[in-house]
């Protein structure tokens, strides 16, 4: 069924398809109407759902660690400052490999304060060990949080739907809400392998030790670094594991793709901007507008950003004269983390392009069209001379 | 205390192997062991970071026979909510959640969320065991270490506040049942608990947990001076049922009669070295003026 509503409104709907059994949230602009609409749903009884008013995000994310460690598919969502508070937790999670799903409606952090879009905060999160994806529309928010629950509880590793802050939050677009039944047919239930049961009593994330130790039958158990080795190796496989899905999805409703990077135009192009969220379908206008000045250039919008595809990438990218990244976010003292993550797939490659980097929309900065274009323009003619440095689209003074 | 359970009626299961990693002497190695025997098996525990997760033993050896649930140090309150969020869900939630924190765990970084669970009235018993210090990390002041103690962080003139009343605190959420107990009186703490378990919504449970480590005296005489901390008068027993308050056990006979004075307690332990005549004198007058309420009660 078509409708058309809000991009929170689309999170809240994937959020009930998928069944989930314990949600925890505390408010925060812009993910509040997300939150609103699942109380909603659960006090209506349209969702058969344990929801759990905290009093902080530290405190909603120990409820899903808590409430996923006993064996409930659960859920939660925040933004900005909301999801540095719960950093602590965010490393818990992903170290307990708990499949939680968390949506982060993207805003800029404090301080000074800001309540307007932008990348900074999922980005300064990208190390927890945690799946990030990025989405463009409403239909994909959708239909991404259904896959997402499926993806984490496969790889038992939690994910974020990252989605932009307004610009798709508050917006309306129209887009199909999946059929219930086909939804139960996609996702089965949660069954998970440990959980915290008295018949079946387990001590669950004790002190471990750098090294590894014998347990009581004369297994050996890994160690700390194991852990972490195989929390690592699991993300990595994770790469076959999202095209699967996606697969599968596709082979159910019909529509998806693109599991890794989103293409507009990249075939034949010369140059290519790379980006992440909604920001690669505002500059599928200015990539239109360039071919007419017969730049041939492309836009790729990266749709899984951890673990990074570095194949479809380099597969992407390489071959290419430039690539012009443009970033909502930033290393401070360095660069743009998505333009530093671009380089280091490139540089093993058989042919590396030259590579340039914009900072733009910071605390929801309006990014113009016209300024796009210019900074596009520049990089592909060589009037902008493509270096480490990144440059900074509509700063004022 | 509708029931009063001895010694020959104590559960014979043993839920705390022996042999764990707690220092000798440790008050909490009781409490542990008769505060899971009144819990019963059919219990998931939330842990945060405490002598307690020292004393779970290290991964892959556990200590603990019933499921439990480490967590972060902020989080635990949170954390129960969870498990039994989770447990409603799937139609288990006859099992008990309880959390089992330190004073540092309770009163200080783990307030907010115990204060958000009890508001939200879950269905949890929250057991503080006190310390009286951040002793896992070697003895830093907490919240509900005592006016003019030495600690590491207090290490000259002892600590200059006074010991944060979590109990009341909890009593200020108008809990069910909220209650005080002591390491060295363990049938009293097992009454307590089970009694904690008839009722529903959150339920909170204060114990006096002598440290030898961190109070400075001998292993061999924590239950004395846990006895001594009540027998003077400066930590109460007593319960709040549905904001009825009323003292229990070993503090209710102390009604009327005379008590020791403070200072047989505070000369057992170097950590009170550092107090004045000045502020033990205040201190005395403090209990007495207390005890002078309690006896028309």
């Amino acid at each position: 069924m078509h409708i058309i509503e809000s991009g929170n409104v689309a999170a809240a709907m994937g959020v009930k398809l998928a069944r989930t059994q314990v949600v925890a949230a505390y408010p925060i602009t812009p993910q509040t109407p997300l939150t609103e609409k699942l109380s909603e749903f659960v006090d209506s009884g349209e969702m058969e759902a344990q929801y759990i008013p905290v009093e902080s995000e530290h405190s909603a994310l120990s409820v899903c660690i808590a409430a996923s460690s006993t064996g409930s598919r659960t859920f939660t969502a925040t933004s900005a400052n909301g999801l540095l508070y719960m950093h602590e937790q965010i490393h818990w999670a992903a170290g307990a490999r708990l499949p939680i799903v968390m949506c982060v409606v993207n805003r800029g952090v404090g301080a000074p304060w800001t309540v307007w879009n932008d990348h900074q905060d999922s980005i300064s999160q990208r190390d927890t060990g945690w799946i990030q994806l990025y989405v463009c529309d409403h239909q994909q928010i959708i239909d991404t949080v259904i896959k997402a629950f499926y993806l984490a509880e496969f790889v038992s590793i939690p994910v974020m739907v990252c989605y932009d802050g307004y610009l798709l939050s508050h917006t309306y677009m129209p887009f199909d809400i999946p059929d219930p039944a086909q939804v139960d047919k996609f996702l089965p239930p949660f069954t998970p392998e440990y959980m915290l049961d008295p018949a079946r009593p387990k001590n669950l994330n004790t002190v471990t030790l750098p090294d590894t130790r014998t347990d009581i039958h004369g297994n050996t158990a890994p160690g700390y670094m194991e852990i972490r080795h195989n929390l690592h190796s699991d993300l990595r496989s994770t790469l076959t594991v999202v095209e699967e899905i996606d697969q599968k999805f596709q082979a159910v409703f019909n529509r998806g793709g693109n599991p890794y990077v989103e293409k507009y135009k990249c075939n034949d192009a010369e140059f290519i901007a790379v980006c992440l969220g909604s920001l690669s379908y505002q500059l599928r206008d200015v990539i239109d507008a360039l071919r007419e000045e017969g730049i041939k250039v492309g836009v790729l919008g990266l749709r899984l950003y951890r673990p990074f595809p570095h194949h479809a990438v380099i597969e992407a990218l390489s071959g290419t004269k430039g690539v012009i990244v443009f970033e909502k976010a930033l290393s401070y003292g360095n660069q743009g983390a998505l333009f530093g993550d671009i380089k280091s797939a490139l540089y093993n490659a058989d042919r590396r392009p030259k590579i340039h980097n914009y900072i733009l929309g910071l605390g929801g900065r309006e990014i113009k069209t016209q300024d796009l274009l210019d900074a596009l323009r520049n990089s592909c003619t060589d009037k902008e001379k493509m270096n480490n440095t990144p440059k900074w689209v509509g700063l004022k003074l | 205390m509708a029931t009063k359970t001895t010694i020959l009626d104590l559960p014979e299961d043993e839920l705390v192997h022996p042999g764990n990693r707690a220092c000798a002497g440790c008050g909490l190695s009781i409490n542990y062991r008769i505060g899971l025997k009144a819990l019963g098996r059919d219990t998931i525990l939330v842990v945060p970071p405490s002598c307690l997760t020292v004393l779970q033993g290290l991964y892959p050896i556990a200590t603990t026979q019933l499921p439990c649930l480490n967590v972060t140090f902020a989080s635990t309150a949170a954390a129960a909510t969870g498990v039994l969020a989770a447990l409603k869900a799937q139609g288990r939630d006859k099992t008990i959640v309880a959390a089992w924190a330190g004073d540092g765990g309770t009163a200080d970084i783990g307030l907010q969320a115990l204060s958000g669970a009890c508001e939200r009235d879950e269905n949890l018993i929250f057991i503080c065991y006190d310390n009286e210090a951040y002793m896992n990390t070697g003895v830093q002041r907490s919240g509900t270490t005592p006016q003019g103690v030495i600690t590491t962080t207090t290490p000259i003139k002892g600590k200059l506040q006074k010991k944060k009343d979590v109990t009341a605190i909890m009593a200020a959420h108008r809990l069910s049942y909220v209650a005080t107990a002591s390491a060295s009186f363990p049938l009293d703490l097992y009454d307590k608990i089970i009694k904690a378990k008839t009722f529903s919504g959150p339920k909170y449970i204060h114990i006096h947990t002598p440290c030898p480590a961190g109070w400075g005296f001998d292993p061999r005489y924590s239950v004395k001076i846990g006895r001594l901390a009540v027998e003077t008068g400066l930590y109460d027993l007593y319960e709040i049922e549905y904001s009825k308050w009323q003292l229990t056990g070993p503090s209710k006979k102390l009604i009327g009669k005379k008590r020791r004075p403070v200072t047989d307690y505070f000369n057992t332990q170097t950590r009170f070295k550092a107090m004045s005549r000045e502020l033990i004198a205040g201190v005395q007058k403090e209990i007495d003026a207390k005890w002078e309420g309690y006896a028309d009660t």
